[in-house]
């Protein structure tokens, strides 16, 4: 979290705090004085190699090695309000080195139907813990809805997308889930499709609250402080504003394909190709493991079934001490088939969830090296266009039409105004894909590696607890005589 | 020692087919140490000559006779006899047929050598099995459950589907799936010839049944048995003959019971043969899901590795030793589902059978009970008309004594039964409880190491 305090890559970890580059607490959220890259752009050729170790993906010594949260799951307590406070373990990140800290803690928590029918909703009780001074209090909750979350989002987007930021996407809308819970089942699929739900509202809004830039942006600040929102109804499905989104986003699916940029910068191409094989490795890895959620879940709900049919065995049996061992399996398979379904759990939200996460986030980050493309296009487009009109003008300069001549005049200057600012565009959206990529890479790095960590351990848990189970089946089995 | 086919396409006779040489080499050997205890673990170097087009392959195994011991999970205290000793230590598979050796060693001086080895095929099996239900002498035995069909159909639908979707898959990824199916193949391969072995121990060491003339046909006659199997009218007798069977089902319930023993045995079986059948089913599909999940950890670590291959960072380590951690994993799972598979799935189903045969045994019983209640009342109306009265009694004598020798021959086989159902249940269940542990503690250990290592790094 917060790479954008160190220098050079070759600087041990211990450095940190005698480093004079480092900003302090507030500037931490300045943009460009602690630019990290400011050097990198005005004193190195743009395809110098020395570039490259500056830009590296390594991960930056700055961050000591964050140890997680020793807490491990146990039998009782693997059901789902377990793995709320188990996810939000791992969100719960604190840097030990001194001076600046990100101390943020966002938990998003008691889902509740308000309403009736059709225009009923959820609300979700979103609660911030910090000690920082961004804030008024250091803890402070409000109600939000799921509409309310896209609102922000929908925001955030248009006001920092277009200049190279990558915005975490909100979690995804779906009308079949909801209807249910409008409709009022209070069963399973429900439950769970309200677990997931909040689970990833809360994981959205931690990375959001994590990206130092949106972090002081006032429609976040407002969105976890002030207790009345206004509603933000173009956010809906099937209203025309998200029928207008929907054709926009097909009219820029066809542009895209047909701007042909001439990159000079080695360093976007590499970047684009990386996010390309990224995406499809990721998307194949998440198809895996929600194989293997499904599979998990199967072997959950046949040894259960398998369990009824060993009692009804052993029921059966008539040689006494047979009959009680045969018991004695049917109970310990079906205390293995809730470890089954309690495992499915955790391939779900701790593997499957982190990887759906990131395929979405890297179609943030797609769109983004995308929007870099029409700021070059604008750029030239404006630069055709000037030299148009200065052909025009050179035309005109041998006719005799001073009124024209001025204004064509007026027109060149106006436009080279308009060439100017599409090269600085241009020149700071490049500036600003590289931080938010350096920053995104080192951030992925930890993330995948914090919950992995986290995911084997479940699956250490599950497996000692099967040794458990079955020592104590054991001498059950032995005692058969 | 080990047996290898080797060569081109020749191999057997369905080695042709479209084209596809479908050749495997199979070598195989066991290890056991000392502390593997009662599982089993075999190392199989496959190598694939020539275009992997169809299966099942030529594949032939040769078992060693300690390893086998240990396969041999479901019954207990079989050929230990050594005056008559039967295993099957080689095995042929040839498209959808397999050719079992079923070799005997004997002191008996019935046979004509002291020992012999001859070509078998699975209906011969299922020949001596119904010579010997339709023996009249055999009617108070529990004559040993046939051996199940050989049955390839699922790996080889597996193994199709597995090639109509190789486009979608790495390299890696589509040479360990079908490295599992093959492992697959190879354990209903193995399973096949070890209930088939069973079969035959089973009646070597039963006393009246070892000494039956057909089952000395059976291990001796080194001709083709064929001429002597069913031909199609005796298939059809025979088909008549289970008709009639299920009709004494329903000739059981109404007939009344004058022996306890009987009747407990009745009513116990009846029910247990219902609730194991159902248990099997179940296990079964537990296996299925262990099976699935050890395929998807396949994906999931050939995905990890193509990660950690465009990765450049730091990155990269992690995901090799992830990709590393699946693969070791779904080899874990694989043996989890596969020791399920033996030490349940397989204990239940061959008890089922089991249990069918001692019932088989119930209804010849009762159809001689019915035979003496209906000679008596014959002999009540020769009675009656004073004509044929000693031959009424001498029917009624015989059918008393029939159904005497039944009953005492079926309370002793049927005590016997139970006695070893329980001992193989407890060895199994032991055996289950102990791999299902030493599993879990190895996939603790691959844990436990990989996690380390990440938070080293």
């Amino acid at each position: 979290l917060l790479t954008d305090k160190s220098g050079p890559a070759s600087l041990p970890a211990e450095d940190i705090s005698a480093n004079s580059n480092g900003p302090k607490q507030d500037s931490l959220f300045d943009d460009d004085p602690e630019d990290l890259f400011a050097e990198a752009t005005e004193e190195v050729s743009l395809d110098s190699p020395e570039r490259e170790v500056l830009l590296s993906d390594g991960p930056s010594p700055a961050i000591t090695p964050i140890t997680p949260p020793t807490s491990v799951i146990t039998p009782k307590t693997c059901s789902d309000p377990f793995l709320l406070t188990l996810y939000s373990c791992f969100l719960k990140i604190e840097e030990e080195e001194g001076g600046d800290s990100f101390d943020m803690h966002i938990s998003v928590s008691d889902p509740e139907k308000v309403g009736d029918g059709m225009n009923a909703y959820m609300a979700y009780k979103v609660t911030t813990k910090t000690s920082m001074s961004l804030f008024k209090t250091d803890e402070f909750s409000v109600k939000r809805r799921f509409s309310d979350f896209l609102g922000l989002h929908s925001k955030l987007a248009s006001k920092y997308l277009h200049i190279g930021y990558i915005v975490p996407p909100a979690p995804e809308k779906s009308i079949v889930g909801m209807t249910k819970v409008k409709v009022g089942k209070e069963d399973q699929s429900s439950n769970e499709f309200v677990e997931k739900r909040r689970s990833a509202l809360e994981r959205y809004l931690m990375r959001t609250v994590k990206h130092p830039i949106l972090l002081k942006d006032p429609d976040v600040l407002q969105f976890l402080e002030s207790s009345e929102l206004p509603r933000a109804v173009s956010t809906q499905a099937l209203s025309s504003a998200g029928l207008l989104r929907m054709v926009n986003k097909a009219a820029d699916a066809v542009n895209k394909m047909t701007i042909k940029m001439n990159e000079s910068d080695a360093w976007f191409e590499e970047k684009q190709q990386h996010f390309e094989n990224l995406d499809v490795q990721l998307r194949k890895l998440h198809a895996s493991v929600e194989s293997l959620v499904c599979h998990r879940k199967e072997l959950s709900v046949n040894t259960a079934q398998f369990a009824k049919s060993a009692a009804m065995l052993g029921n059966s049996e008539d040689h006494t001490a047979l009959s009680r061992a045969l018991s004695q399996l049917a109970e310990v398979e079906e205390k293995i088939d809730q470890l089954h379904q309690d495992q499915a759990n955790a391939d779900f939200y701790l593997f499957s969830e982190l990887l759906g996460d990131y395929v979405r986030l890297i179609t943030a980050v797609k769109g983004v090296f995308d929007h870099r493309m029409k700021t070059w296009q604008k750029w030239q487009d404006s630069q055709l266009l000037l030299q148009k009109k200065r052909e025009a003008e050179a035309k005109l300069q041998f006719t005799n039409k001073p009124d024209k001549l001025q204004q064509a005049k007026d027109e060149i200057k106006e436009l080279e105004g308009k060439v100017q600012q599409g090269e600085r565009d241009f020149e700071q959206i490049s500036k600003t894909i590289r931080k938010e990529v350096s920053r995104f890479e080192k951030e992925r790095v930890k993330d995948f590696k914090m919950i992995i960590i986290k995911y084997l351990e479940s699956l250490v848990q599950t497996q000692q607890q099967l040794i458990k189970y079955w020592d104590a089946f054991l001498p059950e089995a032995k005692a058969i005589s | 020692m080990f047996h290898e086919v080797g060569g081109g396409g020749g191999g057997g006779g369905g080695g042709g087919g479209g084209g596809g040489v479908t050749d495997l080499t199979v070598r195989q050997g066991a290890n056991q140490s000392a502390e593997e205890g009662a599982s089993w673990l075999y190392t199989f170097i496959i190598g694939v000559v020539g275009l992997f087009v169809d299966l099942p392959p030529t594949m032939t195994s040769s078992i060693d006779e300690s390893s086998k011991e240990k396969m041999r999970s479901v019954s207990v205290d079989l050929n230990h006899d050594a005056s008559l000793l039967i295993d099957i230590p080689d095995a042929l598979c040839e498209r959808d047929k397999v050719k079992f050796t079923v070799h005997t060693k004997t002191t008996l001086s019935s046979f004509q050598k002291p020992e012999f080895s001859v070509p078998r095929q699975h209906e011969d099996f299922i020949w001596l099995h119904d010579t010997l239900v339709e023996t009249e002498d055999y009617a108070g035995l529990i004559i040993p459950p046939a051996p199940p069909k050989p049955d390839f159909e699922s790996p080889r639908e597996k193994m199709h589907k597995l090639g109509e979707g190789e486009a979608t898959m790495t390299k890696d990824e589509y040479t360990k799936m079908k490295q599992e199916l093959e492992a697959e193949y190879l354990a209903v391969f193995k399973k096949t010839v070890q209930v088939h072995e069973v079969f035959l121990q089973r009646l070597s060491s039963h006393p009246t049944l070892s000494k039956d003339r057909n089952f000395q046909i059976f291990l001796e006659y080194d001709q083709d048995l064929s001429v002597r199997r069913k031909n199609a009218k005796e298939m059809f007798g025979g088909f008549f003959k289970n008709m009639v069977k299920s009709a004494d089902e329903v000739l059981i319930s109404g007939i009344k019971e004058v022996d306890d023993f009987f009747e407990q045995e009745k009513t116990f079986l009846l029910d247990y043969y219902s609730k194991i059948k159902d248990s099997t089913a179940k296990a079964e599909k537990m296996t299925r899901a262990h099976k699935n999940i050890a395929d998807d950890y396949i994906h999931v670590s050939a995905t990890l590795n193509s990660l950690s291959a465009d990765d450049s960072t730091a990155n990269k380590k992690h995901l090799e030793k992830l990709a590393d951690l699946f693969e070791k994993l779904r080899k874990v799972e694989g043996r989890v589902a596969s020791d399920q598979e033996l030490k349940l799935t397989e204990l239940l189903r061959y008890y089922m059978r089991d249990i069918q045969a001692a019932k088989d045994l119930l209804y010849r019983r009762a159809r001689a009970l019915a035979d003496y209640e209906n000679s008596n009342k014959a002999l009540d109306k020769a009675r009656l008309k004073s004509k044929d009265i000693p031959q009424a009694e001498e029917h009624q004598q015989h059918c008393l004594q029939k159904f005497d020798k039944l009953s005492e021959s079926g309370k002793k086989e049927l005590t016997s039964f139970k006695g070893r159902r329980v001992v193989a249940f407890r060895k199994n269940l032991i055996e289950m409880a102990e791999l299902e542990i030493k599993h879990a503690k190895n996939n603790v250990t691959l844990l436990q190491g990989c996690i380390d290592q990440l938070k080293n790094n």
